[in-house]
């Protein structure tokens, strides 16, 4: 009897490691088999108005490049202070706390509160408020990840680092950071690839544009807000930019994450 | 130097604190007109966006040109000036416009419950699976490929349901191919592979020796991981299987395109409804007074709902540790 209860329940782990991965082989053939059918040379060499992805391509990665700027140096730094200096006391466990529960907080809500404080007041929407509102969402994962990967550091090399008389952010910068600098730069990676697909944060921020722009101070060209719009419309043509754009945004995405694991890997 | 780098890494730490607070805040703020009209029934009205009229005596005009005079010290009247503000009250004072989170507040909850229930169980398989029945030929790249497909953006999820999965099931259940089943399918298709690698790692965390001993007593496989792996790692799953509890209630993307986003209670579970995020991500945009405050209302209870749910998952993770 036990050996046939074990029996089934092995068939009933395994069939359900079947079933989770015919869904997830499900969407990322009919995204390769529709992404493939509309991707060309076209689309990269013009913008949404002329039914192009240039615009949206180049907007996107302007407003995650603008929400690495403000979140990677700020989170690092938080993340330096929970390591580093704060020893670990009861303000720097209860900031571990919170940046997680905002690692956790629903995009959309993230949207909302840059919505009230950067479009609301201005009084339409901002490539700047969009930028804002993905450096809030990668804030809590550079924090995460500067913190777990400082922890990493054997602690022989912060005590060498002292012995030989260096202040304390010399050897932080110079031996710490250094000794991390992997770990650190792969978890970036893997938030960029994060906030890249992020479209909640964006839908009433910076909106979208069918035209090229730089300028930030009005609505700006987003990928995945226009996939989000592309894919409900009834053109057909249409329909089949929004799956170029997706072909084109997951592979993104999932060559970065093969990129950081690749360099892990080396590392080891 | 020394004194000022510390200073300033201290304050960025701070600065996440003052975030947080500040999202509170400011949610709060722009949702306060609302919450002073509705308070807290606005969470069991089901009504959204409807005309009613003004059961208690309704200011007459020449009332509403006296209270707009005394607008600094008395703030009773502002809802009436928003609403007069609006143009909603402007040809007949006799009716205002009712705004109740009770529809969206279900459909969220309703979503993320079928989420779990078809989730969950197939997360522990897979887990399961790769930590104890693969051999390591197949281990590797199955758990590379479940890891890669947590990173892929929710917005596709979203769109593959919209196209597929949604014409599939309406193909099998009946009823609408947007609708409450279709949106929990999709979520909880979207959490698998993050649920299924956590529970994987906390399984993996199960000393060998532990297992061992019990394969020594004659234990089968499915006695080790009910009476070991599953015990000693009990917290960290649980702890798991909350954190994608708190990503499925807050997703907006995957439900969007599936879930029909119109404001009536499903009937059948096939039926369309809406959630809390799907409402704010497609009326945003058009809402101002006191719509955008209904909205900045349903906001804050999101936020409010997900912050319990990572705080006490974050208490179990804690719990663990000591």
């Amino acid at each position: 009897m036990r050996l046939i209860i074990n029996k089934i329940i092995l068939i009933l782990s395994t069939l359900a490691a079947i079933l989770g991965l015919v869904f997830l082989f499900w969407i990322l053939i009919t995204l390769t088999i529709k992404g493939f059918a509309s991707v060309n040379l076209y689309i990269f060499t013009h913008d949404l108005i002329d039914n192009g992805l240039r615009n949206l391509l180049i907007g996107q990665f302007i407003l995650a490049f603008i929400a690495v700027l403000i979140g990677v140096p700020l989170g690092m730094i938080a993340g330096i202070y929970l390591q580093e200096y704060s020893f670990n006391n009861k303000f720097a466990t209860f900031i571990r706390n919170l940046s997680d529960v905002m690692m956790s907080a629903p995009s959309i809500v993230i949207g909302t509160f840059v919505y009230a404080i950067m479009v609301n007041p201005i009084g339409h929407l901002n490539g700047w408020a969009g930028a804002i509102a993905l450096g809030i969402m990668m804030l809590p994962i550079v924090v995460r990840t500067t913190d777990d990967m400082l922890g990493l550091v054997p602690k022989e090399l912060r005590e060498a680092g002292v012995a030989i008389g260096a202040p304390k952010y010399k050897v932080i910068f110079n031996i710490i950071i250094k000794a991390a600098k992997v770990g650190i730069m792969t978890g970036l990676l893997l938030a960029f690839a994060r906030i890249i697909g992020e479209t909640a944060p964006l839908l009433f921020t910076s909106g979208n544009s069918q035209y090229f722009t730089l300028n930030l101070n009005h609505e700006f060209p987003s990928l995945t807000v226009a996939i989000y719009n592309l894919a409900t419309m009834p053109d057909k043509h249409l329909v089949d930019i929004a799956w170029a754009g997706a072909f084109v945004l997951t592979l993104f995405v999932l060559i970065i994450n093969l990129l950081g694991r690749y360099i892990v890997k080396e590392k080891k | 130097m020394e004194f000022i780098f510390k200073k300033i890494s201290s304050l960025s730490a701070a600065f996440i604190l003052v975030l947080l607070t500040a999202v509170f805040i400011v949610l709060f703020l722009y949702a306060k007109p609302a919450i002073k009209k509705y308070g807290l029934h606005f969470i069991i009205d089901p009504r959204w966006d409807v005309s009613v009229p003004i059961k208690e005596k309704t200011p007459t005009k020449t009332n509403n040109i006296k209270s707009q005079k005394n607008k600094n010290n008395n703030i009773e009247v502002s809802d009436a000036d928003v609403l007069a503000a609006l143009g909603i009250t402007n040809t007949n004072a006799k009716t205002e416009t009712i705004y109740g989170g009770l529809v969206p507040l279900v459909g969220t909850i309703l979503s993320t419950l079928i989420a779990m229930l078809f989730a969950v169980p197939i997360a522990m398989g897979i887990a399961i699976f790769l930590s104890e029945i693969s051999p390591p030929l197949i281990n590797k790249p199955v758990g590379i490929a479940i890891e890669l497909l947590a990173a892929i953006p929710s917005i596709i999820y979203g769109m593959w349901g919209l196209f597929y999965f949604g014409p599939f099931i309406s193909h099998i259940f009946g009823g609408s191919s947007v609708s409450l089943l279709v949106a929990g399918l999709v979520l909880g298709i979207m959490i698998i592979p993050f649920m299924a690698s956590l529970t994987r790692d906390s399984m993996n965390t199960t000393p060998n020796i532990l297992k061992e001993s019990a394969y020594a007593m004659g234990a089968t496989k499915f006695e080790v991981i009910k009476d070991i792996i599953f015990p000693y790692a009990r917290k960290g799953i649980i702890g798991s299987i909350i954190l994608a509890l708190g990503r499925a209630l807050g997703e907006t993307m995957a439900v969007a395109f599936v879930i029909g986003g119109v404001f009536t209670f499903p009937k059948k579970i096939t039926d369309p409804t809406v959630s809390i995020p799907v409402v704010l991500a497609n009326n945003f945009a058009e809402s101002s007074g006191m719509s955008l405050s209904a909205l900045f209302y349903l906001a804050l209870i999101l936020f409010i709902l997900s912050f319990i749910i990572i705080f006490s998952a974050k208490f179990y993770f804690l719990k663990n540790k000591n």
